[in-house]
């Protein structure tokens, strides 16, 4: 049995790539609620992106980074959903396919390492509502967030497929919805809410990608939003990263800012959005503060 | 603007290679292809589908049912597919059509129809462990943000339990 309120953090390749921001704040906001983050030993990225050209090579390195918690007895807690879909995935064929876990196991047999299925692989959504739950979270909460309205972007990989992925409804997702909900923010249904931003196809066409993001944006600003909030660091670059170029290219205006979930609990936390990295961010969040300061 | 019926060609017999359904019914994800009767909710449903005027999933299902393995592995837009698995989610006959998508790209990579993004992907996992070249001043920068230092990869290791692995072979194709 793995640790309570102990895990490996799992940070993936986009995070210390270029969305620094969702780190610093999801530490600091764990950190609060007591959960202890163990940094992993050795890493390799999670397999995800090798998927569409070899399905053993992505079998291979998430079994790989498994094994390497297993050592450490500890479960992994994730950030991004591309990372914890293909683990949770992973370790779930493993543990049910002998055949399967035995052809991987060799290839791990000569580096020390081996598949037992003794870990779990957790969101940090999950972590915040199945392991800590929605009362703790909410007991953190010191300056509640009343007067923002937001809207939240799930991402497909937290989802979907539902088999695997299997601990909100892709259908109708509720786990993120009650985490804004608890900072005091309301959280605004909007259409098409959990559908794909269009990230994966971003190295294979130029167009189609920001086609999906610009209708997901046009979708949220036309309930109001104030905010969106995310729980992926791809999704993240696709609404706010690239949002100015989805303006030029679409003649749109949105200037909707993107937070990270754990920036949103932050401030309702106390913390300082220089606490939070909201300077890391690309769309100006002066709104925000200006709608919460109007209390 | 060419609607999509009109820019298909005729299917000559010689094109159909009959063993291919069979071929990727027996490549985990890809079982259940034969039980597609092709009612579309998969291309209905497909967030690429609406903006893209050559991606439909269903179509891609049925050339793999047909057999027309060249035309099906050789097409780019295989490769728009976000693997948001909306349409494995939705499909009433368990068809998982997203992993049939993956089996047909890993056969396509195969005979060497692979988008450059993906080479460069596997070239820096097995350099670095990351999927990204992380450059060196974002790594140092992590200790002004008072972040921990990033995990290491032991890349030697890595490529070790990879040794079986038939991508590997075009990334050596690649760096030479």
């Amino acid at each position: 049995m793995a640790e309570k309120n102990r895990y490996l953090i799992f940070l993936g390749c986009a995070i210390p790539y270029r969305v620094a921001a969702y780190e610093i704040s999801a530490r600091r906001v764990l950190q609060k609620l007591g959960v202890e983050l163990v940094e992993m030993p050795e890493f390799n990225c999670c397999g995800l992106p090798m998927d569409p050209v070899d399905h053993e090579m992505m079998l291979i390195m998430a079994a790989r980074n498994l094994a390497v918690a297993e050592q450490r007895g500890l479960n992994i807690l994730t950030l991004c959903p591309g990372c914890s879909g293909t683990l949770r995935k992973v370790n779930k064929m493993l543990k049910e396919d002998k055949k399967l876990r035995e052809s991987i196991n060799t290839n791990l047999d000569g580096v020390g390492l081996e598949f037992s299925g003794s870990i779990e692989v957790k969101h940090l959504v999950q972590v915040l509502v199945e392991d800590l739950g929605l009362e703790k979270v909410k007991s953190s909460v010191v300056k509640p967030l009343t007067m923002l309205r937001v809207a939240e972007h799930n991402g497909c990989h937290v989802l979907r497929p539902k088999e695997s992925a299997g601990f909100d409804d892709p259908e109708d997702p509720k786990m993120l919805k009650s985490l804004i909900e608890v900072t005091g923010a309301t959280c605004l249904d909007y259409m098409d809410e959990s559908e794909c931003c269009g990230a994966p196809s971003v190295g294979v066409n130029n167009k189609i990608p920001l086609q999906l993001t610009r209708d997901k944006l046009n979708h949220i600003k036309n309930v109001g939003a104030q905010a969106l909030i995310t729980i992926c660091p791809f999704c993240h670059m696709m609404y706010d990263t690239n949002q100015g170029r989805i303006e030029k290219m679409f003649n749109e205006n949105y200037g909707v800012p993107v937070l990270h979930y754990p920036q949103l609990l932050g401030l309702a936390m106390g913390f300082s959005p220089e606490k939070l990295a909201f300077g890391e961010l690309r769309v100006d969040v002066s709104r925000i503060f200006s709608a919460q300061n109007s209390v | 603007m060419a609607t999509v019926e009109t820019r298909q060609t005729l299917v000559k017999s010689s094109e159909i290679n009959k063993g291919f359904k069979y071929e990727i019914s027996k490549i985990p994800g890809g079982e259940k292809l034969l039980n597609c009767f092709q009612c579309g909710t998969c291309t209905s449903d497909c967030p690429i589908a609406r903006f893209s005027e050559t991606y439909r999933p269903r179509q891609i299902i049925r050339m793999a049912q047909l057999g027309l393995k060249d035309r099906v592995l050789s097409s780019d837009t295989l490769w728009l597919c976000a693997s948001c698995f909306t349409c494995t989610d939705h499909c009433p006959q368990d068809v998982e059509v997203a992993n049939v998508i993956r089996v047909l790209r890993n056969l396509a990579t195969q005979e060497g129809h692979i988008p450059e993004v993906f080479k460069e992907l596997g070239s820096s996992i097995l350099e670095s462990g990351y999927a990204y070249r992380i450059p060196e001043l974002r790594i140092k920068r992590r200790e002004a943000l008072g972040l921990p230092v990033l995990p290491k990869c032991n890349t030697k290791n890595l490529t070790k339990t990879l040794n079986s692995v038939h991508f590997l072979r075009f990334l050596e194709e690649k760096g030479k």
